[in-house]
């Protein structure tokens, strides 16, 4: 495993469904599973609500990698939000790499409410991953004029 | 009472939105009886130090369009910037980048070692492009091609947005008009439509409520029928990301949507939407049968972004996190 010289640690932003994986980072919690304080966790009713624009303007505010977790496929609350979460995921990881960004820095994951180690082991693995692909360099393009 | 003052502008520019103003025709008559044309490169014979002679604010409103990508055009940007009252970003180009700003997606490095070495009509050529050169002339002077495409608002600040590759001479005229009668929107608006193309379209109607496909099409791969919504048909259509005004006129002529119009009121980001938006439609809950259907689709980013690279997200400078 590589030493990580610059002591890099990692910013992510986790964007949890409030039914399934929220809940499940919640029991890991409240059963006082150790997880990585990296991760920022932003509420949202469904993981089908994560816009792709949210995820970029989480890169530009200087996210390393954004986490997508959602409901298991079949158990989503609002039927087939989760779907349109792994529709939206998997393309936006293809353009990604075109703006030289790495498609591994944005993740899906499915997590169930009592998924409590499970939420662990997904939130300790993408820190630990993220850790190795160090800090996003986004190319700097132009600046907006202050107006 | 003297004319207002109006004068045209062309940055890193394809020309179409010169074509665009002289595609208002017969009403060009009413538009130059009301006006004074005091700048227009491609069509009248003013030069840059005429403008420079001009008082601060004597133009009423300037029309600019085209991205900015050289030293030339920055220092235009800013000049005309100076001189006018109103300053409009007229056409994609101009409001996001457009077809130029592409090039962001590579670089300027990349870019000039292919145009002037590797091309294969180069042949063994390694000579570049210099901004000053020494002749016995004297010195000549070339503008600097700059690190990356700009959006006009990225250089100055703009007053109104026209969008569309090109706008239409409809919007033009009514953007004049509306300059002319002083009955602007709030500074910063985009003078066209706030809804998205979809509302404009004659084919909305065949729109099915729950659009759903399992294949996405290229044009060249299929005959498209007329009369039913693109976007049913798998082709891939900007419609519903995308800011109407325009009539729906690439729809009318059998082709979808590409996006120019840019986005809708409160969308910061194009490209984000637009791939929301065609992405969620894709009837198919498989990873790996997802990826075979996006094969169709092989680079998202010039697709989505096909006019707003310099504007998106992606290329704004990080802020400290």
């Amino acid at each position: 495993m590589k030493t990580n010289e610059n002591n890099f640690e990692p910013h992510i932003i986790a964007f949890m469904c409030n039914w399934c994986s929220y809940t499940g980072a919640d029991l890991a919690g409240v059963s006082r599973l150790k997880s990585p304080p990296n991760i920022r966790v932003i509420r949202v009713m469904c993981s089908g609500r994560v816009d792709p624009s949210f995820v970029l303007r989480a890169f530009q505010l200087g996210a390393d990698g954004v986490l997508i977790a959602g409901c298991h496929p079949g158990d989503c609350h609002y039927q087939e939000g989760n779907f349109k979460a792994l529709r939206r995921t998997v393309l936006l990881r293809k353009m990604l790499r075109q703006f030289g960004v790495e498609p591994e820095r944005v993740r899906l994951e499915w997590i169930s409410a009592s998924e409590a180690e499970r939420s662990r082991d997904v939130t300790t693995q993408f820190t630990e991953q993220i850790r190795q692909l160090g800090p996003l360099r986004l190319a700097v393009g132009p600046q907006p004029v202050a107006v | 009472m003297a004319k207002p003052k109006v004068a045209f502008y062309w940055c890193a520019s394809c020309g179409g939105c010169e074509e665009a103003v002289v595609d208002l025709a017969e009403a060009i008559l009413d538009v130059v009886a009301a006006v004074d044309i005091v700048f227009w490169p491609v069509a009248l014979d003013f030069k840059r130090r005429d403008v420079e002679a001009m008082p601060d604010g004597s133009i009423a409103a300037c029309f600019v369009n085209g991205a900015v990508r050289t030293s030339e055009q920055e220092h235009m940007a800013h000049l005309l910037r100076r001189k006018s009252q109103l300053l409009i970003a007229y056409g994609a180009c101009a409001q996001g980048g457009g077809i130029p700003g592409l090039a962001n997606l590579t670089s300027r490095e990349a870019i000039m070692e292919y145009a002037y070495h590797q091309a294969p009509s180069m042949g063994d050529g390694t000579a570049r492009p210099q901004t000053r050169t020494h002749v016995p002339e004297g010195e000549l002077e070339l503008p600097e091609f700059q690190e990356t495409v700009k959006a006009l608002d990225q250089v100055v600040a703009v007053d109104y947005y026209l969008p569309g590759c090109p706008p239409t001479p409809k919007l033009t005229l009514q953007a004049v008009q509306a300059i002319l009668s002083g009955k602007l929107p709030e500074r910063g608006a985009v003078l066209a439509s706030d809804r998205a193309l979809c509302y404009e379209c004659e084919l909305n109607s065949t729109k099915p409520e729950k659009l759903l496909v399992s294949q996405l099409k290229r044009v060249h791969e299929v005959l498209i029928e007329p009369d039913k919504c693109l976007l049913a048909q798998g082709i891939l259509c900007m419609g519903p990301a995308t800011r109407g005004g325009c009539e729906a006129l690439c729809v009318k002529g059998n082709m979808p949507c590409t996006g120019c119009f840019g986005p809708l009121d409160r969308v910061q980001d194009y490209g984000g939407k637009a791939l929301s938006a065609i992405a969620s439609i894709v009837d198919c809950t498989d990873e790996a049968v997802l990826a075979k259907i996006f094969e169709s689709l092989p680079d998202p980013a010039g697709t989505f972004y096909r006019y707003s690279v310099p504007a998106s997200l992606l290329t704004k400078k990080r802020e400290a996190a």
